[in-house]
């Protein structure tokens, strides 16, 4: 009996070990291309080389779309805090008709596929004469990624003690003295944890960002271009950039969040 | 709390709740509103013009190949759902009950990355080892088999979906089989209930309303996704979203691909909905 607990054990272990070597090898191996020398890679590895390095420094178009994404991604994950975190805090402080459709409003936006929200957007901006721009990237992207900062920050707030906020009224201080000295500091790590996170998807993100980024192309649009016309191992190159930038975002959004937790865990 | 509610104009709250109403209407309700709009809008020489007639509707849905497309794109993200709920839910039932909280913590931690991480470049990546020279088939080789076909095919398709999806299945499922109250397994346990009877008749009753609100969110993104039916699966016939971006791209046929859009966010919609009632049942 013991014996046939311990091996379903160790099994559903091993599943578990599985199931995150499926996950976690498309980016290793991505890795592990792009240091390679071959153009189809198989194995055995080819020999180690820096080329596709090489060839993506030397190439303007993808210095360009960095600058952009870095340009749409900052913007977009100040923005996106900024509206997230005035929502988050508008749930947590109040209670109004037609409170259950606001929110809806507020968390929609990820269950619609992105790709129709790629074709709206597109449609809407031609319309409103807004298509083409940097900024109309970062407009999109505000709408899609300002959910994600509402979340962290409203899980944040869940932590606040209600009182504090009444007791700085009662000694004198007005909505905004107490907003800027008691919720906002307390909130600083999930505001920092958003702006990470909402950066990190704004830099993902493609299919939005191809249909209205017209001719200021971002990374992925990049990547999805390049990865259109064949297999090109300079994508593992760019591949790994964008995955080492957009994981140190998330890592750090979820340490964050997760070191405070703790902290404030009662002793 | 010491807010007056019958007062009127309140301009701290209004700073709060107006930002996210203003920019959602402006940019997102705006949008879809105007997706719809545009289904009946008509194309001449490359140039939309607002209308309001029914031919784009009757171009599209009078024809077989949107069909095969539509029933093709449900099958698969049925499909998807399933392996997906399957695949995770030994995943998800070891990190609820068979390691310590501590673990199952970093578990998480670390399936929220990849789910952030550039789908686009994971599926890239999916495509050079899945080749018929991969990697895989290489391996293959030395114990004496394949090459097997894997792009181009279903199974390829299943891959690029797994990838985006079982990550949030897995986190989705392992949140709602760890809140299950330990008790009512012990003791459907000290009653004479096996493993696997009490799996299926305890634990999966009891996180219901989660397993279907992951797999509703897996439903979404394989529906709306064209990833990896066009790169790894061949796209032939295309899926809905690829049919959106040909229709989209060449062409000029804004308004086409807004019926497939739509309907798209109609079908979604009405299985959301139902899952959802279903999830949220009371029993009798």
């Amino acid at each position: 009996m013991m014996d046939s607990e311990r091996a379903i054990k160790w099994f559903l272990r091993g599943y578990v070990v599985c199931l995150f070597v499926f996950v976690f090898l498309p980016i290793i191996a991505s890795m592990v291309f792009s240091f390679n020398s071959q153009r189809f890679p198989t194995v055995p590895l080819g020999t180690f080389t820096w080329h596709w390095y090489e060839t993506i420094w030397q190439d303007p178009d993808v210095w360009d779309a960095i600058k952009t994404s870095i340009i749409v991604s900052s913007c977009t994950s100040v923005l996106a805090t900024f509206i997230g975190f005035c929502t988050a805090y508008t749930d947590y402080r109040y209670s109004f008709r037609f409170k259950g459709a606001f929110l809806a409003l507020a968390l929609l936006p990820p269950t619609i596929p992105l790709i129709i929200m790629a074709l709206a957007m597109l449609a809407w901006f031609a319309r409103i004469g807004a298509s083409g721009e940097i900024w109309s990237v970062i407009i999109a992207h505000t709408v899609l990624t300002a959910p994600f900062a509402m979340a962290v920050i409203r899980l944040r707030l869940n932590q606040i003690d209600p009182n504090l906020e009444s007791a700085a009224w009662n000694l004198g201080a007005s909505e905004w003295t107490a907003m800027r000295e008691i919720i906002l500091p307390f909130a600083k790590p999930a505001i920092v944890s958003a702006l990470c996170l909402t950066a990190a998807v704004s830099f993902d993100e493609f299919a939005v960002a191809w249909f209205v980024s017209g001719l200021n192309k971002t990374v992925p649009v990049i990547i999805l271009e390049i990865v259109t016309g064949n297999i090109d191992p300079q994508v593992n190159a760019i591949g790994t950039f964008v995955f080492i930038t957009s994981m140190t975002l998330v890592i750090i959004a979820q340490i964050l969040i997760m070191t405070r937790e703790k902290k404030d865990a009662p002793a | 709390m010491t807010i007056d509610p019958k007062r009127r104009f309140d301009p701290y709250a209004l700073t709060w709740r107006m930002p996210i109403i203003v920019w959602q209407v402006l940019f997102f309700i705006g949008p879809l509103v105007f997706m719809i709009a545009m289904t009946f809008f008509l194309v001449k020489n490359y140039r939309m013009h607002e209308a309001f007639e029914m031919k784009n509707w009757i171009k599209m849905l009078g024809r077989g190949f949107f069909w095969d497309s539509y029933f093709l794109t449900l099958g698969l993200a049925t499909l998807s759902t399933l392996c997906a709920t399957i695949i995770a839910f030994p995943a998800a039932y070891a990190l609820s009950f068979k390691v310590s909280a501590n673990i199952r913590r970093w578990a998480i931690f670390f399936l929220i990355i990849p789910f952030f991480t550039s789908y686009l470049v994971r599926t890239f990546s999916w495509y050079v080892i899945l080749a018929e020279s991969g990697p895989i088939n290489a391996m293959l080789a030395y114990i004496g088999l394949g090459p097997y076909t894997m792009l181009n095919t279903k199974f390829g398709t299943m891959v690029g979906y797994m990838t985006l999806t079982l990550p949030l299945v897995v986190i989705l499922q392992t949140v709602s089989l760890a809140s299950i109250d330990r008790s009512l397994i012990e003791a459907a346990h000290n009653l004479g209930c096996g493993r696997v009877r009490t799996v299926f008749t305890v634990i999966v009753p009891l996180a219901k309303t989660g397993l279907i609100i992951a797999a509703v969110f897996c439903f979404i993104l394989s529906f709306g996704d064209f990833v990896a039916p066009y790169y790894l699966g061949g796209s032939k016939p295309p899926t809905l979203p690829i049919m959106i971006i040909d229709t989209t791209k060449s062409g000029q046929q804004w308004p086409r691909a807004a019926v497939v859009a739509v309907m798209m966010m109609v079908t979604l919609f009405t299985v959301a909905f139902a899952a959802i009632m279903v999830a949220y049942r009371k029993k009798t």
